[in-house]
């Protein structure tokens, strides 16, 4: 199935703010902004979901947690519980205080990383991936808005987009589905 | 304007006439004399025989961590028994009860004195929370300004009760003014050059001049900037901030070795500032939340957003952290070396207060972290008051076991005089903070950032 696509270029994170507003109070589709920078409060205006990673973060920390207790209980405490420096090795508790720096670098070690290796999967991002920039400029000082042109009228949505300050429009016939 | 609510003005009063009463009451019933001690430890002996028949064979099983730790029967007690040093050279019998007869007289005072503390520490926090707010320009704060200066027109009245309760204590808190101990001790006798009555005093007035002058002037220039075209004030506040915090953090140092490590003349800990330091900065955070969230209920801060809130509670998260932090930076340290000088500061505390000690690390460090780790939360004000709640029990707790471990020893006890003290410094508080925050407009005109603070949002 072909799927239609309109490219609008603004120079503007204020005047693409504005264009993002008007575009959806107007009820159209938009499928992707590519911007060259953070723009403070696009995420809110295009209407993405709020992120969840914070959530698999501190899951994550509790399994790094998790990790430093029972390897340490079985090393320190059940396996060989070898008297060193006269330190308690009865108990997990009683010679917990020497285990707390371990414990805390191990949650922080699993929340950071496996975070950021959920955040590269969650956004296809990889070595040796094919860039998806449909255009250069983009990543320098252009803002590039994608809208969903399938089942309206391509003058209108033309004329609209340009109404909203677009410096450049052009539609994109795509023929295979992603 | 902000004008204390009746009732609550009426609450202050009350608890305020109870607390004297119970402090009045605490200090006239502490035993006299080593008669009246021997009464009570033969009415304690009754009850406790009762209790070991009971306990029987556990006894075995009371070895603490350290001598399970260094597989000696009786080190820790050892260890007290040289570093305790409330307990003179060469007693006897008859000075166990001397000995037993100093704690219980000093209790009251220890009582006084923790609550007296915790609420000055409050003000004095907020005050440098505040001089940070102009020395480092922040633009989201400035309409907190004029509840941050309410909060600490406490300070003057606050500080000058600690003083007083520090310097009349005399030897209940301090051995090294006991000159016959002295005299005995070698120790004492080196650090007598720090550790002496003139000198110790002198230094008490230059903190009490040094913090309370700051809040005079700033309080000023903060007023008149509110009345003025120009910046001067503002530039005048930003200076003076500066020099308040340099000077703050020094005579923060030496406060907390005055006042509070000097109860135990023998042990010494590095990072013991910064540990008071902390406590008091979070303290002081929470009710400074606190106040905000019950100023706003009342509609009369309509600039100050959720978004206000949210950055307070994350001090308040963090600061619990970074208290967390030094607390067991420091315990884990003398835990782990082990070295009967230091030890004995936690031995007593792991002993006799065992309960309070790992309960308040699950107040201060636990709760919060679990309450106010949700971004969303810090934004909900009943989710604030009830950290706030579980922040703020948690450090009278810390204070308490600063203070009482080092003064009455295992003779403590949650009583009439330390809930009178805390009622009374409670009332007065609320009372003087109220009438503070009464005084102007709480909203603060012609600051350079009042305009980014009242838009502020993220």
């Amino acid at each position: 199935m072909a799927s239609r696509k309109i490219h609008a270029i603004y120079t503007d994170d204020d005047l693409l703010m504005q264009a993002v507003k008007q575009t959806r109070a107007a009820n159209y589709h938009i499928s992707e902004v590519f911007t060259p920078f953070p723009v403070h409060g696009l995420d809110h205006a295009v209407g993405i979901a709020p992120t969840r990673i914070a959530i698999t973060s501190f899951l994550y920390g509790l399994l790094g947690l998790s990790v430093a207790v029972l390897m340490m209980n079985y090393i320190m405490i059940q396996d060989w519980p070898q008297n060193i420096g006269g330190k308690p090795s009865f108990t997990f508790y009683q010679n917990m205080p020497a285990f707390i720096p371990i414990m805390f670098e191990l949650t922080v070690f699993f929340a950071g990383h496996l975070m950021v290796i959920t955040f590269y999967m969650r956004s296809k991002l990889w070595p040796f991936k094919k860039a998806e920039n449909p255009d250069l400029r983009t990543t320098d000082d252009h803002f590039l808005m994608e809208v969903d042109a399938d089942n309206h009228d391509v003058e209108k949505l033309t004329k609209f987009l340009y109404d909203t300050g677009a410096s450049e429009i052009s539609l994109i016939e795509n023929e295979q589905d992603h | 304007m902000y004008t204390l609510p009746s009732k609550l003005k009426l609450f202050s009063i009350i608890i305020m006439v109870l607390g004297l009463v119970g402090m009045t009451y605490g200090f006239l019933t502490t035993p006299k004399t080593i008669e009246d001690v021997k009464e009570i430890m033969a009415a304690q002996e009754g009850h406790h025989s009762e209790g070991h028949e009971v306990a029987g064979d556990g006894e075995e099983h009371t070895a603490n961590f350290v001598d399970t730790a260094r597989g000696e029967e009786g080190y820790s007690e050892n260890a007290m028994e040289h570093a305790t040093d409330l307990k003179p050279e060469g007693h006897g019998v008859a000075s166990h009860e001397e000995h037993l007869l100093h704690q219980l007289q000093t209790r009251p005072w220890s009582a006084t004195l923790v609550a007296a503390f915790f609420f000055m520490m409050i003000a004095l926090g907020v005050l440098v929370f505040y001089a940070i707010q102009f020395a480092s320009q922040a633009g989201w704060s400035p309409v907190l300004y004029r509840i941050m200066e309410g909060i600490t027109s406490y300070l003057l009245p606050g500080s000058i009760i600690v003083f007083l309760i520090v310097v009349f204590a005399g030897t209940h808190f301090f051995p090294w003014q006991n000159e016959e101990l002295v005299a005995g001790d070698k120790i004492l006798q080196g650090k007598a050059g720090y550790l002496n009555f003139p000198f110790f005093v002198i230094r008490g007035v230059i903190y009490l001049l040094g913090w309370n002058l700051y809040r005079y002037f700033s309080r000023k220039n903060s007023l008149a900037q509110a009345e003025s075209n120009n910046y001067a004030s503002y530039r005048k506040n930003f200076k003076a901030s500066v020099f308040f915090l340099i000077f703050f953090l020094i005579t923060e140092a030496t406060m907390s070795w005055d006042w509070f490590m000097s109860m135990t003349p023998h042990w010494y800990s590095t990072l013991f500032p910064w540990y008071i330091f902390a406590s008091m900065f979070v303290s002081a955070i929470t009710v400074l939340a606190l106040t905000t969230i019950h100023l706003k209920s009342l509609g009369l801060i309509p600039f100050v957003s959720d978004k206000h809130l949210h950055d307070l509670a994350k001090y308040m998260f963090a600061f619990s952290i970074f208290w967390t932090y030094l607390w067991f930076s420091q315990f884990m340290l003398i835990w782990y070396a082990n070295i009967p000088e230091e030890v004995t500061y936690f031995i007593i505390r792991i002993q006799e207060y065992k309960l309070l000690f790992f309960g308040m690390l699950i107040l201060n460090f636990v709760f919060p972290i679990l309450v106010l780790m949700n971004s969303d939360y810090k934004r909900v004000p009943w989710f604030v008051v009830i950290a706030a709640v579980f922040i703020l029990v948690g450090h009278y707790i810390d204070i308490f076991l600063l203070v009482m471990p080092s003064t009455v020893g295992h003779n403590w006890y949650f009583g009439i005089p330390e809930i009178a003290a805390l009622l009374f410094f409670m009332g007065l508080f609320i009372f003087v903070v109220g009438t503070g925050l009464g005084k102007v407009s709480l909203r603060p005109k012609n600051d350079p950032f009042i305009k980014e603070s009242e838009n502020y949002h993220f």
